[in-house]
């Protein structure tokens, strides 16, 4: 990200980063350390693979899956740059309650290809998070075991957390139908 | 789910649990399919108290957003506007005054003991005991009458600001607290006489709605409902925020992950968060409870009033585009509300409203492992397990 300093020097990697770059050498594109929190952002491209290795590793254990969302980057034109335009990024925050540390990992979705790995399978609580994401951004899990609405309607459309829906809804009020009274 | 080969077969059932019923505490509906007495299938549906606090999020300046946090566990919305408030000082990388934080903490634990007050009140009522309902119900009413001296309101508190509080406690608070603080704990002996060994309530409660520590972590429990499974995580100890690790308190864990044992947690957490507030009350420090930085801060009256500074500083904390501007960049801030971890993830362009707010509800994570617990148990069940969990339909549709 934009923010903090950025890690250089390698032995000042913290581990987590080391030890993906050993497992995945081209899957981080960004690292960094900003107010306390350890950031890593990565590719799309096996990113199953790299979170099933985060859960796992023993000296990683990032066993609990504390939150999944995304944000539409769609405003900020510098974030946009340095992730080869991509509009969405899908945010994971983990936690290892046993070493007690967080990582928040990143990953830039492009519009034209909307969809991501599902993480259902590695952590239960992925389910409906990732419900929630579907529904707010309109980014699809693949190989989620059921991929539905789950805070709007089933029949609503829009995502109304994306950047271009606006706040106040879209045409609800003008479709409502109002029966009419005959007094 | 065991089979008794004498039984008929018959036709599943499915029943409409909700979304209005007295037990859901809520907007809330399960679609439950049943066997006999026997729980086969459950689908939860939720989203009717959807607003949009997301959204909000990102039309309000970081002050009024406060007024939003209130609404979502409306059971405790003090520990609401503390875990919000808590990542914006993150994003602004700001220190509150030492008062600051001890009147929060103290805000905080009591705001604890009302929501347990009311979990415990609602899900007793459930299982058919009323008096108990009656009893939680007294101790949050004296707690809501020091909320609404301190704040103005019982509800809808919006007490803390970024960088201090609204105002400072009143004159006061203290005895109150402390009386308060002398006469909860007999009222929970009585509860526990009422139902800790109880037949029926351990009946009604015990090996009902079982979760492992495993599935507890990989549902991503958190609070009273994933220590009553044994594991012992607790943020106030694990990631110490605004001086809890100054503060001598155990964290009470069960070991079956049942009704029973969510019920004893949250019992036991009561008492220690007594044990808090004696202890933020004895060490409460002196001193003003804003920062002191009229970029972030309100202005005194004397300052608004009294020069030409404070004057402009007042209006220009208000005007949009001129208050709290947090530098770009993003911030997750989780704390230990009442129901469990309460993270706030804010994404800054710089402006002086988020580009995004996200919640973690703990709510909504526990609702969703509701089918695994109920499932393959019998209907009755249902209820004491969603008493249980304390779910908040407010935060959990947000």
């Amino acid at each position: 990200m934009s923010e903090g300093q950025e890690v250089t020097a390698e032995e000042q990697q913290p581990l987590v980063v080391q030890k993906v770059q050993e497992q995945y050498p081209d899957a981080i594109l960004d690292v960094s350390d900003a107010r306390g929190e350890l950031t890593i952002t990565v590719r799309k491209e096996g990113i199953y693979e790299l979170m099933a290795f985060l859960k796992s590793d023993s000296e990683l254990a990032y066993n609990f899956l504390a939150d999944v969302t995304a944000v539409d980057y769609s405003l900020m034109e510098d974030v946009l740059m340095k992730h080869d335009y991509a509009r969405f990024t899908v945010v994971y925050h983990l936690l290892s309650t046993e070493r007690k540390e967080r990582l928040r990992v990143k990953v830039p979705v492009h519009e034209k290809e909307l969809s991501i790995p599902s993480m259902a399978s590695i952590w239960k609580v992925a389910n409906w998070l990732e419900r929630e994401t579907y529904d707010m951004f309109g980014i699809t899990f693949d190989a989620h075991p059921d991929l539905r609405r789950i805070l709007m309607p089933d029949d609503y459309e829009g995502y109304p957390l994306r950047k271009d829906y606006p706040l106040r809804g879209r045409g609800e009020r003008e479709t409502f139908n109002f029966e009419e009274q005959n007094v | 789910m065991q089979k008794d080969p004498n039984r008929v077969p018959g036709e599943p059932m499915t029943l409409n649990f909700g979304p209005q019923h007295p037990a859901t505490h809520g907007t809330l509906r399960i679609v439950v399919e049943l066997d006999g007495e026997t729980v086969v299938k459950a689908t939860p549906h939720l989203g009717y108290l959807h607003t949009g606090f997301e959204k909000l999020g990102e039309h309000h300046d970081y002050n009024q957003y406060i007024v939003v946090t209130d609404r979502m566990n409306y059971l405790s919305p003090l520990s609401n506007n503390f875990g919000y408030v808590l990542a914006v000082e993150k994003l602004l990388d700001i220190q509150v005054p030492e008062r600051c934080e001890y009147v929060r903490v103290i805000l905080a634990e009591l705001s604890r003991i009302a929501d347990h007050m009311v979990w415990l009140g609602m899900g007793a009522l459930d299982l058919g005991a009323f008096t108990v309902m009656l009893y939680g119900f007294e101790e949050r009413e004296k707690l809501y009458s020091i909320f609404e001296k301190t704040t103005g309101a019982r509800l809808t508190t919006s007490y803390t600001r970024v960088g201090g509080l609204l105002r400072d406690i009143y004159d006061g608070f203290e005895e109150d607290v402390r009386m308060f603080l002398s006469t909860f704990p007999k009222t929970l002996k009585e509860v526990h006489t009422l139902l800790t060994r109880n037949r029926i309530w351990m009946d009604r409660t015990k090996d009902v709605g079982v979760v492992s520590a495993e599935d507890a972590i990989d549902y991503g429990f958190t609070g009273p409902c994933l220590r009553a499974s044994g594991v012992d995580w607790d943020l106030r100890k694990a990631e110490p925020y605004s001086y809890y690790e100054k503060f001598d308190f155990d964290v009470p864990v069960g070991a079956n992950g049942d009704v029973y044992d969510r019920y004893l947690v949250r019992m036991e957490e009561m008492i220690q968060s007594g044990r808090i507030i004696q202890q933020a009350l004895d060490n409460l420090p002196d001193g003003p409870v804003n920062v002191d930085d009229y970029k972030i801060s309100l202005p005194t009256k004397e300052d608004a009033y009294g020069n030409i500074e404070g004057l402009i500083h007042h209006f220009k904390i208000i005007m949009d585009g001129h208050g709290v501007q947090p530098p770009a960049g993003e911030v997750y801030c989780a704390t230990e509300s009442p129901n469990g971890e309460l993270g706030f993830y804010i994404v800054s362009d710089g402006s002086g409203k988020a580009y995004r707010i996200r919640i973690r509800p703990p709510s909504f994570i526990h609702f969703q492992a509701l089918p695994h617990m109920i499932e393959g148990g019998m209907v009755a069940d249902i209820v004491a397990v969603l008493g249980s969990l304390n779910i908040i339909a407010g935060e959990l549709d947000r």
